[in-house]
């Protein structure tokens, strides 16, 4: 039984090196096609391998906090900063931003086109009783929306099943939802300008400054998980960090948009 | 050399099927060589006696002695044809080999020989099963012989075989049976009976009714029953 | 329309990329099919002619772990190679040999229940004529194996079916990595939810046609056998 598992492995692993790691990351910079871009120049660069593994942000911090992985790069700060002080971060850097955007049928029916802020825009979609496709994974979106509901003194949940739908699922997942049902959903604008099944659905909602979406880099401790690529791990981050990384950051467009902002220090 | 499974002595064999004994304390024994027949009517028991003495069905009660062994023991000394021929998904060829492996390891000829015997040499490479019902059960029978058995049990193996292979069959037991070989036969053919027959058995009712030469069990059956039997009369 | 023609310009191209994915969904699975059939198939015959109290739990738990999510397996697996997990050291995690492991969890109980059906019906015939002829405990297993070969195809082709198109277990041990453990089902997971619906339907279609292939071929080589009485 072991022989055949240890022929399985011989057979189908490419040669593990000492200069590959894993990058646990958010969806968006995934599904938006980012890495495709980045990672061959990386490789370029600093010969290593970057196998990045896209779920969302909550998940990714805990599949981390198991050890499995060397870098998180994810989109919720607070989550993110409490990771580094429970000593699973080595440190955590600011890398690049972009924002979140509501989007919703073009037919507006809850008029958000016309609200003040996003605080205004939720409350709209509430009295409207118009449908809201919420992810519902604890990812960095899901939880920079609860803290909008918050914000704007609305317990969506009450309303779960009926116009508050929560999908549970990954950020196009969501949207395939959204569009499919007429419903706004809160996204990334990255996510969204790569989304190619938009049908009548278009940008409803966006600009207001809270909905600064700021993306961060962490290399997983080497002292709570010693099996972990740390060498490899500060490479990468300092690749991303540095200039030629943010340059890179600022060159990638989709549809002549840029989807990045960098801003580290 | 004297057969190692004589005599056989079955004494008080019960078998309850649901609540109904379907062998009622059998007492019998069988010290001749030569073949023995079990005849009787249907559902008398023949064919559940014959597998209690194979091992295949364990009694509720009673003894069965072969020689100086008990039933499980014996197994390797015995063989036994069924009357559906139960063949691999195999050659005819391959369908011996299983049945024999160290014979055909040490000495394949000896697999052509049994087939020629009872005159399948040429369908060696045909699949088991795309053969007649006849040619199925001459192969089970050669099948069965490959062990040298001392002890040959068959139950109703030629009902409903076409008369050359019947024939070809009888012959082959009775080659068998001179060589030393002890052969007891489940049959209810009364021709089949009367051409094999040394000794009969008559079953009735799940209990040995009658037991004696043939010769004598065919010219003066001693009990109502077998009378009626040999008239050809039903009996239930 | 445009996803349409570009899944077609990458099949008539023979696009490396798609050519990669699809070589690796066929060669996890085949491996993870190789590995449950030799677990599978004996455990399933032995189930069926051995008698010890229990055997009939046994069967039971196997038929229940057929019905088992592929999820819930993805976890367990996950959970076991997880680096702070009890084999985390052997570093499997994020590779195909934990997408084969998963399967081989995942169709291992199909290949067994399926087996298991399949030797009892055989063994009904064979059992007396077995018993007579003296044959028991591994030859008696090695012949049903033997015997029951055409039929057994149809189970170690329900295993390869599951194992090939399945999502919920390989995502979560492999990852879904570009050029390492990408698959057919990953690969049309993530099409669909970059909304590249068209593309994920010419995926599945792709997948479909692999999985009618191979189908073809088993059912081919059983009319072939029945024809000859092997089956």
């Amino acid at each position: 039984m072991k022989n055949l598992f240890i022929a399985a492995t011989l057979a189908l692993s490419t040669p593990s090196l000492a200069d590959t790691i894993i990058v646990q990351s958010t969806t968006s910079t995934k599904n938006s096609g980012f890495y495709d871009y980045l990672l061959p120049m990386i490789k370029k660069d600093t010969g290593i391998q970057v196998n990045v593994v896209a779920v969302g942000t909550g998940q990714a911090i805990k599949n981390a906090r198991r050890c499995d992985g060397d870098v998180l790069l994810v989109h919720a700060k607070e989550a993110e900063e409490k990771f580094v002080a429970d000593g699973y971060g080595e440190y955590r850097q600011d890398l690049m931003y972009n924002d979140f955007v509501i989007i919703g049928p073009d037919t507006d029916p809850a008029d958000v086109a016309g609200a003040s802020d996003v605080i205004d825009a939720l409350q709209r979609i509430e009295q409207a009783g118009a449908k809201f496709a919420s992810r519902g994974d604890d990812s960095g979106t899901h939880k920079k929306e609860r803290a909008l509901w918050q914000e704007a003194g609305i317990d969506p949940v009450e309303g779960s099943g009926q116009w508050y739908l929560e999908t549970g699922s990954g950020m196009g997942a969501t949207l395939n939802t959204g569009v499919g049902l007429s419903a706004y959903v809160l996204t990334d604008r990255a996510t969204w300008i790569t989304f190619a099944n938009k049908q009548d659905a278009v940008i409803a909602f966006e600009g207001d400054p809270t909905l600064f979406n700021q993306y961060g880099v962490i290399p997983v401790s080497a002292e709570k998980c010693p099996s972990v690529n740390r060498e490899g791990a500060e490479i990468f981050a300092r690749w991303l960090l540095s200039e030629t990384g943010q340059a890179t950051i600022v060159s990638y467009k989709v549809d002549g948009k840029q989807l990045f902002f960098p801003n580290a220090n | 050399m004297p057969n190692p499974l004589l005599p056989i002595r079955i004494s008080d064999l019960r078998l309850i099927k649901g609540d109904r004994p379907v062998l009622g304390g059998v007492d019998l024994m069988i010290d001749t060589p030569g073949i023995t027949v079990i005849m009787g009517p249907n559902g008398a028991g023949k064919s559940l006696l014959l597998r209690c003495l194979h091992g295949l069905i364990k009694p509720d009660q009673g003894h069965i002695t072969l020689g100086q062994l008990k039933v499980p023991e014996s197994r390797s000394w015995q063989a036994m044809v069924f009357q559906q021929p139960v063949l691999l998904r195999r050659t005819v060829l391959q369908n011996l080999a299983f049945a024999a492996p160290e014979i055909a390891k040490s000495s394949p000829q000896r697999l052509l020989q049994a087939l020629d015997a009872v005159n399948l040499a040429e369908l060696v490479n045909q699949p088991a099963r795309m053969l007649s019902g006849g040619e199925q059960q001459r192969l089970s029978l050669a099948r069965a012989l490959l062990s040298k058995p001392a002890l040959l049990l068959l139950d109703e193996a030629t009902a409903s075989l076409d008369p050359a292979s019947v024939l070809l069959i009888e012959s082959l037991l009775k080659a068998q049976s001179a060589h030393g070989t002890k052969v007891i036969l489940v049959s209810h053919d009364q021709g089949q009976a009367r051409r094999m027959a040394d000794e009969v058995v008559f079953i009735s009712n799940g209990q040995v009714a009658e037991q004696g030469p043939a010769k004598e069990f065919f010219t003066s059956p001693e009990t109502p029953m077998a009378q009626a039997y040999l008239a050809g009369e039903l009996l239930f | 329309m445009d996803s349409l023609v570009e899944a077609f310009r990458l099949i008539i191209t023979l696009d490396a990329d798609l050519f990669e994915i699809l070589w690796l969904s066929v060669r996890v699975s085949l491996v993870a099919l190789f590995i449950s059939a030799i677990i599978g198939l004996p455990l399933g015959t032995w189930l069926a002619i051995a008698q010890f109290p229990g055997r009939k739990f046994c069967i039971l738990l196997l038929n229940a772990l057929m019905g088992m999510p592929p999820v819930v397996v993805g976890l367990m697996v996950y959970l076991l190679l997880s680096r702070s997990g009890p084999l985390g050291w052997m570093g499997l995690l994020y590779t195909p040999t934990a997408m084969i492991i998963a399967q081989v969890v995942l169709i291992t109980p199909i290949i067994a229940a399926l087996s298991n059906q399949v030797i009892e019906h055989l063994h009904q015939e064979y059992s007396d004529t077995f018993y007579s002829m003296g044959v028991t405990g591994r030859r008696a297993v090695a012949a049903y194996l033997v015997d029951a070969r055409y039929a057994l195809t149809t189970c170690i082709l329900a295993g390869f079916g599951r194992a090939i198109a399945e999502v919920g277990a390989v995502i979560i041990v492999g990852g879904n990595i570009d050029h390492l453990t990408r698959v057919m089902t990953t690969a049309i997971a993530l099409e669909t939810s970059k909304g590249n619906l068209t593309l994920a339907l010419a995926l599945g279609a792709i997948l479909l046609t692999l999985s009618l292939l191979v189908n073809a071929l088993v059912i081919g080589v059983r009319e072939y056998a029945a024809k000859r009485q092997y089956a």
